[in-house]
C-alpha cells in the first residue's frame, strides 16, 4: 500500500466538477495517462524493434552457422574415411606389388606382409591370396582359412571386375563386424590373384568417435539400404536398420532439417566416394541452438531490465511534469471558478436591477394612484367616514412601500461598487456601527460586549463596506434575539493576513437545513415579516469585494456565530467586470 | 404664494396623477412627458422646482438637467428615477442637480425636497438681487 501511495501522484484525487465552465481543462488523470503513453511508446517503440530484429537476424545467422559447421564436420569426416580406406588400400597395393604371385603364396612372405603392414599403418587383422578361380591359396589370421573358395561371393566378382574393392561392414565367420578390403593383381601371362585383407572395424569406428559433435549430436556410417555401419550414442547399433530415413544419394555435402518427434533434427550427409558409404552427422537444432539462445536470454533479461528502469524514468517524469501543470493550475482552477461564480453573481446583478427599474414605474404609478384615492377619501367629506376605504388603501401603500424596499434592495444587490480604501481603527467602525443601534439595544436591554486582542493594528479597506457588512450583522442578530439577549463581539487575529470579527449572540439560531442556503438570494425565513432575502447575501458579497470571507456556525434555540475575515492588505482592485 | 412647478416624466399616468396630488396640496403644477416639451416651457415660464425622470425615451434625464442648467442656473431640480446608480446620482449631482430620489417615493418625501427646492431658489434668487443692488449702489456715486 505504501508502494502505492509513493506511486500515487499528487493530483490523482483531484475531482474535476462538472460545474464550472472551464474544467475541461483540468482533467490531470487522463493527461497523466496520455504523457505515461506517449512516453512510453516513444521509448518502447524503437526498443522493441530492435529486439525483434535482433532476435530475427540472429537467428537466421544462427541456423546458417549450424548448418555451416555440420558440413564441415561431414566433410571433413568424409576425407578422413575415405583417407583412412584408401589409404590402406594404396599400402596393400604398394607392398604387395613387388612379389609374384608364386612368391606371394609362400606363408612366409606373406606373413612378412602382413607383419609389415601391421607395424606400418595398422587396421588389419588378416590377410589372404585368392587365384583366379577363387580358392584361397594364402592365409594370415586368426583363423585357419586357406582353402576356403571365394567364387562365388559378390566381392570376388566386383574385385575382378573393378580391380579392388571395399565391402560394407558384416559379421562374417568371426561373427563380429569388419569389412575387406579387396584389390586384383594381373601376372603378365594375363592371370591374376586377388589381395583380400580384413580391416579391423575397431581403428576405423575411432576415427568417427573422434568427431567434434556438441551434446547429443552422432555420427556414423550407413550404407545404401541405411543399414549402420559403425557404433552410433543413440540411433541404433551396428548392422541395423537405422531410424532415420535414408538421405537420397549425393557426393556432395548436404545438409537439412527434419521434424522428429521432440525436436527439430540437423542432419548432413555426403556419400564417400569408392566406398558402399555415407556419413551421416546428426545433431538436435535446440541444442546446437543454445548458445544463441543463451545469449538471447541475457539480451532478454537486459531488455526487460531497461523496460522496468524506463517505466520507472517515464512515470517519475510524467507525474513531474503533471505535477507542475496541477501546481500551476490549481490557482488557476480557484480564480476561474471565482470569476466563474463572480460572472454568475453580476448576470444575477444586471437581470435584478432589470426587473427592479421595469417594477419600479408601474410601482410608481400604483402608489400615485392610491395616493390619489386617499387624498380624494381625506379631502371630500363625502367619504371622509369609510374608515374600511381608507385602511384598504393605506394597505395599498404599505404593500407599494415593501415591494419598493425589495427593488431598492435589489438594486443595492446589483451595484459593483469601486473598493475605496482607506485606514480604518476596525474598533471604532464596529463602535459607529453600534451607534447606530444603541438606541434599540437600550430599548430592548440588549447586552453589547466587545472584546479585541491587544495590537490589532488599523489596516486599509473600504469603509463603507465594513460598516455595511456589521450593520446588516447585528441588525440580524438584533432580530434573532429576544429582549435581554447578549451580543459578545470579539476581534482578533487570523493567521497572519486576516483578522477576525465574530459577532455571536444568544438568540433563536439557524437549522441546520436553512445554514447553507442562508447566503443565497431571496432565502429568507422572514418574508411575511419584511424580509427580502437579501440581506445576507449582499453582507456576503461585500466581504467577497473586500478579499475577506464570512463563515457561520449557529445551533438551533442556542445562538448564532457569525466571523467576518478581513485581509490586513487590501485585494487588487480587480477590473471591472461589466461593461 | 404657491410653489410652481414641472413635472416631467414619460409616464402619463404618473405624471398626471401625481400633479393632481400636488395640485390638492397647493402647488401650482404643469406637466410635460418629453424633455423637449418641457424645456419649451422653461422658456416661457420660471418654476420654482423641476421634478425631472432620469430614464426616458429621447432625451434622457441627464441631458435634459444639463439643458435646463445652462437655460437658467438658478433652477431648481430634483431627480426621480426607477434606477438609481450610483454613477449616475454622482453625476447628475454634478451637473447641479438638488437631490435624487428613488421611484416609488412617498408624496410626503417629495412635497419636503420641493420646499427645499423653492427655499434653495428663493436664497438663490434674493443673492442675485443683493448683488444686483449691491453692484447698482457701487456703481452709482451717490
Amino acid at each position: 500500500m505504501s508502494l502505492l501511495n509513493w506511486l500515487k501522484p499528487e493530483f490523482w484525487d483531484y475531482k474535476a466538477s462538472d460545474k464550472g465552465p472551464f474544467e475541461y481543462h483540468f482533467h490531470f488523470r487522463s493527461m497523466w495517462k496520455k504523457r505515461i503513453l506517449l512516453l512510453a511508446l516513444a521509448a518502447f517503440g524503437p526498443f522493441s524493434c530492435l529486439a525483434i530484429f535482433d532476435y530475427l537476424v540472429t537467428k537466421h545467422y544462427a541456423e546458417k552457422e549450424i548448418h555451416l559447421r555440420t558440413a564441415q564436420i561431414v566433410s571433413s569426416t568424409t576425407r578422413t574415411v575415405s583417407f583412412y580406406l584408401n589409404q590402406r588400400k594404396t599400402a596393400l597395393d604398394l607392398i604387395s606389388r613387388p612379389y609374384s604371385f608364386e612368391e606371394i603364396s609362400s606363408d612366409q612372405n606373406l606373413l612378412d606382409i602382413f607383419h609389415s603392414l601391421k607395424r606400418t599403418i595398422g587396421g588389419f587383422s588378416d590377410v589372404g591370396i585368392i587365384n583366379s578361380s577363387g580358392e584361397q591359396v594364402g592365409y594370415v589370421g586368426y583363423y585357419d582359412l586357406k582353402g576356403d573358395n571365394y567364387a562365388q561371393e559378390t566381392w570376388f566378382a566386383e574385385t575382378v571386375a573393378q580391380g579392388s574393392y571395399i565391402s560394407e561392414v558384416f559379421l562374417g565367420h568371426r561373427n563380429i563386424p569388419h569389412m575387406i578390403i579387396a584389390i586384383k593383381h594381373d601376372q603378365t601371362d594375363g592371370s591374376f590373384y586377388l589381395l583380400r585383407a580384413t580391416i579391423d572395424t575397431e581403428s576405423f569406428n575411432q576415427l568417427l568417435s573422434q568427431t567434434d559433435l556438441e551434446g547429443t549430436g552422432d555420427a556414423f556410417l550407413i550404407n545404401h539400404a541405411g543399414i549402420i555401419q559403425t557404433p552410433t550414442l543413440s540411433h541404433g547399433n551396428i548392422l541395423e536398420k537405422s531410424p532415420f530415413p535414408v538421405p537420397p544419394y549425393s557426393e556432395k555435402v548436404r545438409v537439412n532439417e527434419t521434424t522428429a518427434p521432440h525436436d527439430k533434427i540437423i542432419y548432413g550427409y555426403a556419400h564417400i566416394p569408392g566406398t558402399p558409404y555415407t556419413t551421416l552427422i546428426l545433431g538436435h537444432k535446440s541444442e546446437l541452438m543454445a548458445p544463441w539462445l543463451k545469449t538471447r536470454f541475457i539480451v532478454i533479461v537486459f531488455i526487460l531490465i531497461s523496460i522496468l528502469f524506463i517505466m520507472f524514468i517515464v512515470h517519475a517524469l510524467a507525474t513531474r511534469l503533471v505535477n507542475e501543470i496541477y501546481t500551476t493550475d490549481k490557482e488557476r482552477i480557484l480564480t476561474l471558478r471565482e470569476v466563474a461564480h463572480t460572472n454568475k453573481l453580476a448576470s444575477i446583478g444586471r437581470l435584478a436591477a432589470g426587473v427592479a427599474h421595469e417594477i419600479n414605474n408601474p410601482l410608481a404609478i400604483i402608489n400615485e394612484k392610491a395616493g390619489l384615492m386617499k387624498d380624494i377619501l381625506s379631502f371630500s367629506s363625502k367619504y371622509s367616514g369609510d374608515q374600511k376605504l381608507v385602511g384598504s388603501i393605506d394597505s395599498i401603500l404599505n404593500s407599494v412601500e415593501r415591494c419598493g424596499t425589495i427593488t431598492k434592495r435589489l438594486l443595492g444587490f446589483a451595484r459593483h461598487l469601486d473598493v475605496k480604501l482607506q485606514p480604518i481603527d476596525i474598533k471604532a467602525v464596529i463602535e459607529d456601527v453600534l451607534g447606530f443601534l444603541g438606541k434599540e439595544a437600550e430599548y430592548r436591554s440588549i447586552n453589547v460586549n466587545i472584546e479585541v486582542e491587544s495590537d490589532i493594528a488599523i489596516f486599509k479597506t473600504d469603509r463603507g463596506k465594513v460598516q455595511q457588512i456589521f450593520l446588516n450583522l447585528i441588525n440580524n442578530s438584533f432580530a434573532a434575539m429576544s429582549d435581554g439577549g447578549h451580543l459578545n463581539i470579539k476581534i482578533i487575529h487570523h493567521d497572519n493576513d486576516f483578522i477576525a470579527v465574530s459577532v455571536e449572540d444568544d438568540g433563536c439560531g439557524i437549522p441546520q437545513a436553512d445554514l447553507e442556503r442562508i447566503f443565497e438570494p431571496f432565502f429568507s425565513t422572514k418574508t411575511k415579516i419584511g424580509g427580502t432575502g437579501l440581506g445576507l447575501p449582499i453582507t456576503f458579497g461585500l466581504a467577497k469585494e473586500l478579499g475577506g470571507d464570512i463563515k457561520v456556525e449557529s445551533t438551533f434555540g442556542k445562538g448564532t456565530k457569525f466571523t467576518v475575515y478581513l485581509p490586513l492588505t487590501p485585494k487588487e482592485p480587480k477590473e471591472k467586470q461589466e461593461d | 404664494m404657491s410653489d410652481k412647478i414641472l413635472l416631467i416624466d414619460d409616464e402619463e399616468d404618473f405624471v398626471e396623477t401625481l400633479a393632481e396630488r400636488m395640485r390638492s396640496r397647493d402647488m401650482d403644477v404643469s406637466t410635460s412627458t418629453t424633455a423637449m416639451e418641457a424645456l419649451e416651457k422653461i422658456d416661457h415660464e420660471s418654476f420654482d422646482a423641476i421634478v425631472l425622470d432620469l430614464q426616458m425615451p429621447g432625451m434622457d434625464g441627464l441631458e435634459a438637467l444639463k439643458r435646463i442648467k445652462e437655460k437658467n442656473p438658478n433652477l431648481q431640480v430634483i431627480l426621480l428615477t426607477g434606477q438609481a446608480t450610483i454613477e449616475k446620482s454622482v453625476e447628475a449631482m454634478k451637473l447641479g442637480a438638488l437631490d435624487l430620489l428613488e421611484k416609488p417615493a412617498s408624496i410626503e418625501e417629495l412635497t419636503e425636497k420641493i420646499k427645499k427646492a423653492s427655499t434653495e431658489k428663493m436664497i438663490l434668487v434674493n443673492k442675485e438681487n443683493e448683488e444686483k443692488i449691491k453692484k447698482i449702489i457701487r456703481g452709482k456715486a451717490w
